[in-house]
């Protein structure tokens, strides 16, 4: 402390100095602190670890070892077979067990032409995903008006439509879907409507933001005319927002393919329930035919969507969607 | 819109005619939008009928959505009343019966004559139980269903409440319950607003005590077992609920928070410095770059899900999978983020460093680094955030967590009481986060939104 101040009296005038004093003082006060939040953030991440290690069926230490030889041993018979379980060809290495019988599952639509089972599957997921999101997308549609402040005068009104748009953003999936499970037995429907609820709560608060940026001279003109309040939102509201409105739905279709992937394995059919059953049931080639199959997809539509995004919003760069997830 | 100023036809015709390419718009400008609707509507439809959504909604159980519903915020006492060969009758309780064994029930009475009195909400509806006839009270009238070896037969003016079904009958109290008369039991099912024995379970010393008397004994009373105080005695009970397991549930909704935590955190640390090679402003190496991208790409479009099932295998079910998936997919994720953000810095303060001879190190560290920090910190918690829901998912599929509880309780289609209940903690742990994110946010970057 007083040899910082020694040093620097040097080039320095006694204000100066007491300045560069000070400054000594708050870099070393700042310095404590992060040390000391560093130090609790590491406890934190420590005790998670341990808690978390504590609570596995397998430790983790233990598992490492073994980890290589899940993936050494869960290896196809040849690459070829990949090809097959794909496209449902009859396989060399049949022996009468699920694990070969690739042809059994082949979706016919005619008495010859059939539809390989996955690719049947995978279809299913990626209409669930869009219908959700066409779905969910018009409900935050017409939804997010009531929740911004520019257009929606009472407290009331706004609060419990944003309130409502939480509890189904919040709301967990899963728990959509057993009920309908429950209710309409397996089938597509209930993670469509899972999913469209998650989609209503998920865009209706990125489009009642968007609807609060809005420029309001538009707005101002057309209510000089005399307009009421839905050709107000009409005319000079929505021309506004609908390239955002249409660039965040398109992203929000690219997080429900895999949302629909992931509540598929949960329970509700579609190709993530046969990646479950492959993988649980240790068919090598299968799992390694939905993989590619579903990297394949996942790549094209997010490239597809991007490319439609930066048509439709003219170069519009958007973050990456995640924050409303 | 009478409002609009009319506009007289020479004027008209003349702005037309001067103005034409201001009036004329391009087929698609015309009938993009409709044929676009259309479409969508056409698609909508076809998939309505592929789904076959219309059927699945009409065999949909729908009695039984009702059922479930009720059961998230009420509960149901469900004895059996037994005939027994001296023409009494005898409540016999499942094994998770809501009540001690010889607890006095006060809609459960035992009659005089040997039978059983079950009412319902009031005097007026009631059942009169004996082996030979019960006498069902609606509102006040009485309808006597007789009981023979092989059938039960409901009297021919009974309302609709009063259902014949084969050889039983059925009486509907509406909410207040049901119940079922068979020729040799009533099965009775008397629901009840809220959530039976949330606190403590029939088999503690705590049980069916008023809240008066609880805080009496919390504070001034005796010790009800002279090893431990009443309060961690009660805690113990409290958590020891064999009816509901709150140890458990609140340890995997735990893992679910860790599982979300650690492997947001590890994702970040990771891509952090990854980050740096990927961008092309930082390392000046196309090769490295394009690699480092294409791992980003690989790590985020193989999905949380097969992340999950994959390390699920290895570790076996718990939060570890858990972690690692959600450590896999946000490393991917946040890498493209962050490298993104690092292409976008201003090169000025880069210069300004540089141009007192500093080390790369020290460039990055003081010419980038404070620049992109703030956005990387609110990336990371947004991703904390939405982490936090996808974990339940994934604990679905096998990683631990409270997801795995959920799937197990909606398994029984008779526990959706404990469903609602960990449907609430799960958005009061949102509602949470999400909060504790925003204020971490707007501490650590201001209130500048990104």
């Amino acid at each position: 402390m007083t040899a910082i101040s020694k040093q620097n009296n040097g080039g320095l005038g006694p204000a100066a100095s007491l300045v560069m004093q000070h400054y000594q003082q708050q870099l070393r006060t700042r310095r404590i602190y992060t040390i000391i939040s560093a130090v609790v953030f590491f406890i934190v991440l420590c005790a998670s670890l341990k808690f978390a290690n504590d609570a596995n069926a397998g430790k983790f230490f233990d598992r490492l070892p073994y980890f290589f030889d899940f993936i050494l041993n869960f290896v196809p018979n040849s690459p070829l077979e990949i090809i097959r379980a794909m496209f449902d060809l009859p396989s060399p290495y049949a022996d009468g067990s699920l694990k070969y019988n690739y042809t059994i599952d082949r979706v016919y639509l005619t008495n010859g032409f059939y539809i390989p089972h996955y690719f049947y599957q995978l279809a299913i997921t990626i209409n669930i995903a869009l219908v959700s999101t066409i779905v969910g997308a018009a409900l935050a549609f017409l939804l997010c008006f009531f929740a911004s402040t520019n257009l929606i005068g009472s407290r009331v009104t706004r609060w419990v439509v944003r309130r409502i748009m939480e509890v189904m953003r919040a709301f967990p999936e899963i728990v959509i879907a057993g009920l309908l499970t429950a209710i309409l037995s397996i089938g597509p429907i209930a993670a469509i409507i899972a999913i469209t609820v998650h989609t209503i709560g998920a865009l209706g608060k990125l489009f009642f933001e968007v609807v609060e940026n809005a420029d309001m001279k538009p707005e101002e003109g057309l209510r000089a005319t005399g307009a009421n309040w839905f050709e107000r939102v009409r005319f000079a509201i929505v021309p506004q927002v609908m390239p955002n409105f249409v660039s965040y739905a398109l992203l929000r279709a690219e997080i429900n393919v895999r949302a629909s992937t992931i509540i598929g394995a949960v329970g509700g059919g579609g190709i993530g329930e046969v990646f479950r059953l492959a993988i649980g049931r240790d068919h090598a080639a299968q799992t390694y035919a939905i993989i590619i199959l579903l990297l394949i997809s996942i790549i094209i539509i997010d490239q597809f969507s991007g490319w439609l995004r930066h048509r439709l919003t003219g170069h519009q760069s958007f973050e990456f969607g995640r924050g409303a997830a | 819109m009478s409002s609009v100023p009319s506009i007289n036809p020479s004027e008209r015709a003349r702005l037309l005619a001067a103005y034409p390419q201001a009036f004329h718009r391009s087929f698609m400008q015309r009938y993009g939008l409709a044929l676009i609707a259309g479409g969508i509507l056409v698609y909508l439809v076809a998939c309505f009928f592929a789904f076959q959504i219309g059927p699945a909604f009409a065999n949909g159980r729908w009695d039984r959505a009702s059922l479930y519903l009720q059961d998230w915020y009420s509960w149901r006492a469900q004895p059996r009343l037994r005939f027994e060969d001296g023409g009494t009758v005898r409540p016999q309780w499942s094994s998770r019966g809501q009540y001690p064994a010889g607890a006095n029930i006060d809609w459960l009475q035992p009659a005089a004559n040997g039978g059983y009195t079950v009412t319902y909400g009031s005097r007026d509806d009631r059942l009169e139980i004996t082996p030979s006839k019960v006498d069902v009270y609606l509102g006040g009238t009485v309808y006597p269903v007789t009981i023979t070896a092989d059938a039960v037969t409901a009297p021919a003016d009974a309302p609709a409440a009063i259902q014949q079904d084969g050889t039983k009958v059925i009486v509907s109290y509406g909410f207040e319950g049901q119940a079922e008369i068979r020729t040799g039991q009533v099965f009775v099912q008397r629901r009840f607003l809220g959530w039976s024995n949330f606190f403590f379970d029939t088999k503690s010393q705590f049980w069916g005590r008023s809240w008066g008397d609880l805080a009496y004994l919390a504070t001034f009373g005796d010790r009800l077992d002279p090893a431990r105080s009443n309060l961690s005695h009660m805690r113990d009970d409290f958590l020891g609920n064999g009816v509901w397991q709150h140890a458990d549930i609140l340890s995997k909704l735990m893992q679910t928070l860790v599982m979300a935590f650690v492997g947001t955190l590890l994702g970040t640390i990771f891509a952090f410095p990854l980050a740096f090679i990927a961008a092309r402003n930082i390392t000046r190496n196309r090769a490295a770059n394009w690699g480092m991208k294409r791992t980003f790409d690989f790590l985020r479009s193989i999905d949380m899900l097969i992340w999950a099932l994959f390390f699920t295998r290895s570790f076996g079910p718990g939060p570890i999978p858990g972690i690692a998936a959600i450590f896999f997919t946000d490393a991917g994720a946040l890498g493209k983020v962050y490298a993104e953000a690092l292409e976008n810095v201003d090169d000025k303060q880069r210069e300004g460093v540089k141009s007192v001879g500093a080390s790369p190190i020290a460039v990055n560290r003081f010419g980038v680094v404070p620049q992109v920090l703030p956005v990387f910190i609110s990336q990371s918690l947004y991703f904390w955030e939405s982490n936090t829901r996808s974990a339940t998912v994934i604990g679905a599929v096998g990683a631990g967590g409270i997801g795995l509880k959920l799937l197990e309780a909606m398994g029984t289609n008779a526990d959706w009481d404990k469903v609602a209940y960990m449907v609430l903690l799960i958005l009061i742990v949102v509602f949470l986060f999400d909060n504790l994110s925003t204020f971490l946010r707007q501490r650590l970057i201001g209130e500048r939104a990104h």
